[in-house]
C-alpha cells in the first residue's frame, strides 16, 4: 500500500471541500470495496476523506408514500427498516442478497451505488483496461466474459454492474441528491450510471468531489407487490448472473402496471422499459411473459461465454412476472426445502 | 512384530473437545505469520505478469529509493540454489520441493505468478508499495496452458506423481472385455482446475543466528521443511531447526516444499534481519500449486447381468515444464471392482504451469467422479438398482494386486448408508419428482481412498513426570486436523493416564522425525509412534516396579499389570506411578517409541471404503443446483475421536459439493493467467449451500495397516461426494452432465 493521508470530516461541506480542492483526495465511506481496491493498487489516491462521521444515516418514509435514505444508512439497516420494508419489499430483498452480513454492516447505501466493477481484469492492475487505464484496451472482451454484460456493452468495456439495490432502485425512478463544489443537484438514476461507450472509465456523471447525500424513493404503489430475483452459482455471498427487480399490478387479468429491471447482465443497473411497455395493458399469461422478455434481451451482444445469459434473463423475467402475477411474489427467494428420505 | 503390553482404549475414540481450541479462538495461538520478532524485516513476492518468455529487465531504481526498502532480490542477484532436490512426495521422509525448478535462478518465465523478484522492507506495506514500483519489462511468447492447445502435443509419460505411479496400468485385454461385452457406456468427463485456498494463506519467518537457521513454516510437515530447504540452500541440517505449531489449513497445499520458506531464509540471510514472508490470497493461486485441469475418458463393458467385463479409463492433463506430474485419478479404478480387464493411461503436456501437486483426495476426487458416474450410466442402462449394480461388482481383493484387503466394510458402507438415506424403494426413473419448480432426485457413489504407503520409521517420545504429568512429543504440526487432540488420547490410553495429564508437543524439529502428515495418513502413522512410545514408556514403569522390592507389586507377573489413572495394579495390590518414581528419588522417566510401517510388498491391498449418497432439487428453468441432503457412511478403520473424525469427514463432504457444483479456475487462453484469482471468484461453499450432512461411521479391525488399525478420515469424506450429487442431478432432470463443476449453463 503506498503512503496515504487520512482526514476525518465532521461536516459536508468541509469534507466536499477537502476532496474537490485535491485532486489526489477521496472520500471513504464504508470502504468494503475501496480499500481492497486500494490494497490493490487499483485506486490511486494519496489522501481519504472519511465521511463516516457526517448525518447521513437516516431513513424516513415521506408522507406521500415514498423513501428518503441517507447516502451513509447502512445496507443492513435500511433492509431492516419497517417504512422499506412495506412499502418497497424489492428493495430490501436486493439488499438482503447481496454481500454478507457483515459487509452489509458496514457497506453504505451512497457507496453501494458507486462500488466498481468485479471484472477480474480491472481488478488484477496488470492487465490491459479501458475503464482502469483510458486507451489500453478491453482484456475481456477476448478473455474471460463468463459474468460478463449482454446489454449496454461496448467494444471498449464489457463489465457488469454489481450493484444488487442499484437494480432495484432504477425500476422505481429514485432519485440521487448530491453536494457537489457547484452546490447541489439531483439526478434521475437512469441518468446517474453512465453507459461505457467510448469512455468506460466515467460511471456516473459526478465531478470530483461531488458527494451523493441522500436517495429518494418516490411514492410507489405498486412497488408494496414487488419481487426481487437473484440467480447466481453459489446459494449467497455472490454477486448475480442475472437479477430482476419488478413490481406488478394486476386488475381483472390486465395488466394495469409494472416496473421492472435486470442486473448481472447490463453495464448499468438496466431498466426494462421495452419489456414494461410491452406488458402494459396485456394479459397475464405466460406467452406475453416470454414475449416481453424477449423483447427487452433482443440487443444482447453476449459474447461466446456468457451466451447464457441471454437465455437466462427472459426466464428469470417470466419467473418473476409469475411470481407476482400469482400473488406469492412479496415473500423472499424461494428456496428448494430440506429433503427428506425418498 | 514387536508384542507390546495391551491397550484398553478408554481415552481413544471418545469426542474429546479440541485441546487446542481455547487459544484458537482466543487468538493466543500463533501461527507462522504471528511470530512477533525483534527487528523484523518482511518479503513481498512479486510474481510474472507473463506465462512464457523472459524477463529482459526489471528497474528497481523507484523500488530501493523508497524509504525502508532493505533490499531488492531478482534472477540478477538472489544467490544461486546449492542443489535441486527431486519431487518425490513428502510422505516418503525425504526433502521435497514442490517442483524441481527454483525461481530466479535464470531470467526464464514458465509460467503466469512464477516469482520474479523479492522486495524487502522494514514494513509489510511498504514491502508491498516498493514492489509495486518495480519496473519490469518482458519478452513475450505466447503460452501453453488450456487442453485444447496441449491435446495434440500430449505424450505417455514412463511414470507420474514424483516417480510413485506408472504411467500405463493394464491387465488382461480391454479390447477382448469390451467385445465381449453385451453392454457399453462410455463418456469424457473435464474437469476445471481447483485451488485448494485454506484460511490461512502459507508464510514463513525466517531468523539467522550465525550459521544457524531457524524458520516458522506453516507446513504439513516440519521435517519435510527443514530436508527441503538444507539441500537447497546446502546448510546441513543440524543448522536449520523449523517450528510449525498451527497452520491454518491445507488441503495438499502446504505438503510440498514450496519455494517461498527458501526465499524467506535467502532474504533474511541478504538483510541480516528475520524475515517475514506471507503469500497474498492472490499468490496462494500461482505459488503452491493447485488439482490440474483435466480430461477423462472412461469406457465401461458389461454382461446383460451387470458384470464388469472391462474398464478403460484415460486421462489428460497439463504438467509442468519440470515435472511429470499428474494426480493419480486412474489408480482405484483398476482396484475396486471385479474386472478382468483394465486399461489406464495418463497422457500429460508440457504447458506454462508450475507444477501441479497434491489436493485433497488427489487423483481419487476426479478419478472416482469419472468411474462413479459411468457406473451410474451402466445401472440405468441395464435397469439395475446403482447400488446393486455395486454389490455384483464387488470384490474381496485387491482387482489389481489380487491380495485380499487388509479390512473393507464396503459392503456394511452401502448397506448401512443406504438405510440412512431411505434409499430403498427408489424410482429409478429420471425427472419423475416435483416440488413446486423443483425437480427433486437422489444419486450415490462409492467412496475409496487409499492407505498410503509409508517409507520411513516413524518415532516418538513419551516422559513421565514425577508428578504423574506427562508429555508426549512428535515432530509433526497441526494443522487444523485436530491431530494434537487424538494424540493426547492416544498417549493417555498407552501410559494408563487420564487425557488431563497428558500433553502432546509437536510441530517442532527438535521432536521425534515424523514424515509429513499427507494422504490422510497422519492419524495412523502419528498415533502407531506414539502408542508405541507410551506404551514403552508403561511397560519401562511396570517392569521397574515389579522388580523393586520396595514396590507393592514386586514379583508380579507384568503381564498381568493393569495401569488406569497412573496407577498400577495387579490383583489387589497397586502402586500409582508417581509413588515408583518418588520412593526411587527419579525427577522422570522417558521412552522413545518406532513405528516400522509395513513393507510395500505385504501381501494385502489397503484401502478405505465408503459409500455416499445425496439429495439435489434442480430448478430446471434456471439451471439452479441446490443439494438437500447428503449421506456418508465410511470405514476408515478406528476412529480415534469421534467429534474430530466426522467434523473432518463433513468438511470433506462439503468440498466435494463445492467440486460438484462450485469450484472451478479458469484460465485465460490468450494470456496463460488464472482468470479468477480471488475468493469472490472462485467460489467455496458457504454455509447457505450447505445442507444437512449425515455421516455414519462404521468401525473395521485392521491389524495389518498400523498398530491401532487407523485407516484415516482426512480425503475418504470427499471421494464420491460429485459422483453422487451428478448422479442425483440426472435422476432429477434426465441430463448427464460431464463436467465439473456443473453450472447453471449446462443446465439451461
Amino acid at each position: 500500500m503506498r503512503p496515504i493521508t487520512y482526514l476525518r470530516a465532521t461536516d459536508t461541506a468541509s469534507a466536499v471541500t477537502a476532496v474537490s480542492t485535491d485532486p489526489t483526495s477521496d472520500f471513504l465511506a464504508g470502504g468494503t470495496t475501496e480499500v481492497d481496491l486500494l490494497r490493490q493498487n487499483v485506486l490511486n489516491p494519496r489522501r481519504l476523506v472519511d465521511i463516516n462521521d457526517l448525518p447521513l444515516t437516516d431513513v424516513e418514509g415521506t408522507p406521500a408514500g415514498g423513501v428518503r435514505i441517507g447516502a451513509l444508512a447502512r445496507m443492513s439497516d435500511v433492509a431492516a427498516d419497517p417504512v422499506v420494508r412495506e412499502r418497497f419489499p424489492l428493495i430490501a430483498q436486493a439488499l438482503e442478497l447481496g454481500a454478507s452480513a457483515q459487509l452489509r454492516n458496514m457497506a453504505s447505501m451512497g457507496g453501494n451505488l458507486l462500488q466498481r466493477v468485479r471484472c477480474s481484469y480491472f481488478r488484477d492492475a496488470e492487465s490491459p483496461c479501458n475503464k482502469r487505464e483510458p486507451g489500453t484496451g478491453c482484456s475481456a472482451v477476448e478473455g474471460f466474459s463468463r459474468g460478463h454484460a449482454v446489454l449496454g456493452t461496448s467494444e471498449h468495456c464489457i463489465a457488469t454492474h454489481p450493484s444488487d439495490v442499484a437494480v432495484a432502485l432504477v425500476a422505481l425512478d429514485a432519485q440521487v441528491r448530491t453536494t457537489g463544489p457547484h452546490g447541489e443537484r439531483t439526478y434521475a438514476i437512469d441518468d446517474f450510471f453512465l453507459l461505457p461507450g467510448d469512455s468506460p472509465h466515467r460511471e456516473h456523471p459526478l465531478e470530483h468531489g461531488e458527494l451523493i447525500t441522500g436517495i429518494e424513493v418516490p411514492a410507489t404503489p405498486v412497488a408494496r407487490h414487488s419481487h426481487y430475483l437473484k440467480v447466481r452459482d453459489r446459494a449467497s455471498y455472490e454477486f448475480a448472473l442475472v437479477s430482476v427487480a419488478a413490481a406488478l399490478s394486476v386488475v381483472d387479468g390486465v395488466i394495469a402496471d409494472v416496473r421492472m429491471a435486470l442486473g448481472g447482465v447490463a453495464t448499468k443497473p438496466w431498466r426494462a422499459r421495452r419489456a414494461e411497455d410491452f406488458l402494459i395493458g396485456a394479459r397475464v399469461q405466460r406467452d406475453d411473459f416470454a414475449m416481453a422478455a424477449r423483447v427487452e434481451m433482443a440487443d444482447a451482444r453476449p459474447t461466446p461465454m456468457n451466451a447464457f445469459k441471454v437465455e437466462l434473463a427472459q426466464r428469470a423475467i417470466v419467473r418473476v412476472l409469475d411470481l407476482l402475477s400469482d400473488g406469492t411474489g412479496d415473500g423472499s427467494e424461494p428456496g428448494p426445502g430440506a429433503g427428506s428420505p425418498s | 512384530m514387536t508384542t507390546m503390553p495391551t491397550t484398553t482404549p478408554s481415552a481413544i475414540g471418545q469426542p474429546l473437545d479440541r485441546v487446542d481450541g481455547r487459544p484458537k479462538v482466543t487468538g493466543s495461538a500463533h501461527y507462522s505469520a504471528e511470530i512477533p520478532l525483534p527487528d523484523m524485516a518482511y518479503a513481498y513476492v512479486v510474481g510474472s505478469r507473463i506465462a512464457a518468455g523472459r524477463v529482459s529487465g526489471i528497474d528497481a531504481s523507484a523500488a530501493t529509493a523508497e524509504e525502508g526498502v532493505l533490499a531488492v532480490l531478482t534472477h540478477e542477484n538472489l544467490p544461486r540454489i546449492a542443489e535441486q532436490p527431486p519431487l518425490v512426495p513428502s510422505l516418503a521422509g525425504t526433502a521435497a520441493p514442490g517442483q524441481t525448478y527454483f525461481p530466479m535462478q535464470d531470467d526464464i518465465v514458465h509460467y503466469a505468478g512464477q516469482q520474479i523478484a523479492l522486495v524487502v522492507a522494514d514494513t509489510w506495506e511498504r514491502a508491498q508499495h516498493a514492489a509495486h514500483l518495480l519496473r519490469v519489462s518482458y519478452e513475450e511468447t505466447a503460452p501453453v496452458t488450456t487442453l485444447d492447445q496441449g491435446r495434440d502435443r500430449a505424450y505417455v509419460p514412463e511414470r507420474i506423481f514424483g516417480g510413485w505411479i506408472p504411467g500405463r496400468i493394464e491387465r488382461g485385454d480391454v479390447e477382448a472385455g469390451l467385445r465381449d461385452a453385451d453392454v457399453r457406456v462410455e463418456g469424457t468427463y473435464t474437469y476445471a482446475a481447483n485451488h485448494h485456498n485454506p484460511i490461512e494463506p502459507s508464510s514463513t519467518t525466517a531468523l539467522w543466528d550465525g550459521d544457524t537457521l531457524l524458520l516458522y513454516d506453516s507446513t504439513q510437515g516440519v521435517n519435510a521443511t527443514q530436508m527441503t530447504v538444507s539441500r537447497l540452500l546446502g546448510v546441513p541440517m543440524q543448522r536449520i531447526r523449523v517450528i510449525g505449531h498451527y497452520a491454518g489449513g491445507s488441503f495438499g497445499c502446504k505438503a510440498m516444499i514450496h519455494a517461498h520458506p527458501t526465499l524467506a531464509a535467502m532474504a533474511a540471510r541478504e538483510v541480516g534481519r528475520p524475515v517475514k514472508l506471507a503469500l497474498t490470497r492472490e499468490q496462494m493461486f500461482t505459488s503452491v500449486g493447485h488439482r490440474e485441469e483435466q480430461e477423462q475418458h472412461v469406457t465401461l463393458g458389461a454382461t446383460r447381468e451387470g458384470r464388469l467385463t472391462a474398464i478403460r479409463h484415460h486421462k489428460l492433463s497439463p504438467t509442468s515444464p519440470f515435472d511429470d506430474w499428474a494426480e493419480p485419478s486412474l489408480g482405484t479404478s483398476s482396484q475396486i471392482y471385479a474386472c478382468p480387464h483394465y486399461e489406464g493411461v495418463y497422457r500429460l503436456f508440457r504447458a506454462n504451469t508450475m507444477t501441479p501437486t497434491f489436493m485433497r483426495a488427489p487423483g481419487e476426487a476426479s478419478g472416482m467422479h469419472a468411474l462413479e458416474c459411468a457406473m451410474d450410466e451402466l445401472a440405468h442402462e441395464l435397469g439395475v438398482d446403482p447400488v446393486e449394480l455395486r454389490l455384483r461388482n464387488h470384490t474381496d481383493v485387491d482387482a489389481m494386486s489380487g491380495f485380499p484387503w487388509s479390512s473393507s466394510g464396503l459392503r456394511e458402507c452401502y448397506e448401512r448408508g443406504a438405510r440412512r438415506f431411505g434409499w430403498s424403494g427408489r424410482d429409478p426413473r429420471p425427472a419423475m419428482r416435483r416440488e413446486g419448480d423443483w425437480l427433486i432426485g437422489t444419486g450415490m457413489a462409492t467412496a475409496t481412498y487409499p492407505v498410503a504407503p509409508l517409507a520411513n520409521p516413524q518415532r516418538a517420545r513419551a516422559r513421565l513426570y514425577a508428578d504423574g504429568t506427562a508429555v508426549v512429543q512428535a515432530a509433526t504440526p497441526d494443522f487444523g486436523t485436530g491431530v494434537a487432540t487424538v494424540m493426547t488420547q492416544v498417549a493417555a490410553d498407552g501410559l494408563g493416564m487420564s487425557v488431563e495429564r497428558c500433553r502432546f508437543e509437536n510441530g517442532d524439529t527438535d521432536l521425534p522425525n515424523i514424515a509429513a502428515a499427507v494422504g490422510s495418513a497422519g492419524a495412523g502413522m502419528i498415533s502407531a509412534a506414539v502408542h508405541s512410545a507410551a506404551t514403552a514408556l508403561r511397560g519401562q514403569l511396570v517392569n521397574k516396579a515389579v522388580a523393586d522390592a520396595g514396590s507393592p507389586l514386586h514379583g508380579a507377573d507384568p503381564v498381568d499389570v493393569v495401569v488406569r489413572d497412573g496407577v498400577m495394579t495387579a490383583g489387589t495390590a497397586s502402586e500409582a506411578y508417581t509413588d515408583l518414581l518418588r520412593r526411587n528419588v527419579q525427577p522422570d522417566a522417558e521412552a522413545l517409541g518406532q513405528w516400522n510401517p509395513p513393507a510395500h510388498d505385504i501381501p494385502y491391498g489397503m484401502m478405505t471404503f465408503g459409500a455416499q449418497f445425496a439429495e439435489v432439487a434442480v430448478d430446471a428453468e434456471l439451471g439452479l443446483v441446490r443439494v438437500r441432503r447428503m449421506t456418508g457412511a465410511f470405514a476408515p478403520g478406528r476412529v480415534l475421536n469421534a467429534k474430530t473424525a466426522r467434523s473432518q469427514l463433513m468438511g470433506g463432504m462439503l468440498w466435494g459439493l463445492g467440486q460438484a457444483l462450485l469450484e472451478a479456475n479458469h484460465m485465460a487462453p490468450d494470456t496463460g493467467r488464472w482468470a479468477n484469482s480471488s475468493l469472490a471468484e472462485y467460489l467455496v461453499a458457504v454455509n447457505a449451500d450447505a445442507p444437512d450432512v449425515d455421516v455414519e461411521l462404521i468401525e473395521v479391525e485392521d491389524d495389518i495397516v498400523n498398530p491401532l488399525g487407523v485407516k484415516g478420515v482426512g480425503e475418504i469424506g470427499q471421494v464420491g461426494v460429485a459422483a453422487a450429487i451428478a448422479n442425483a442431478v440426472h435422476h432429477a432432470t434426465g441430463r448427464r452432465v460431464r463436467k465439473l463443476p456443473i453450472t447453471i449453463e449446462d443446465l439451461l
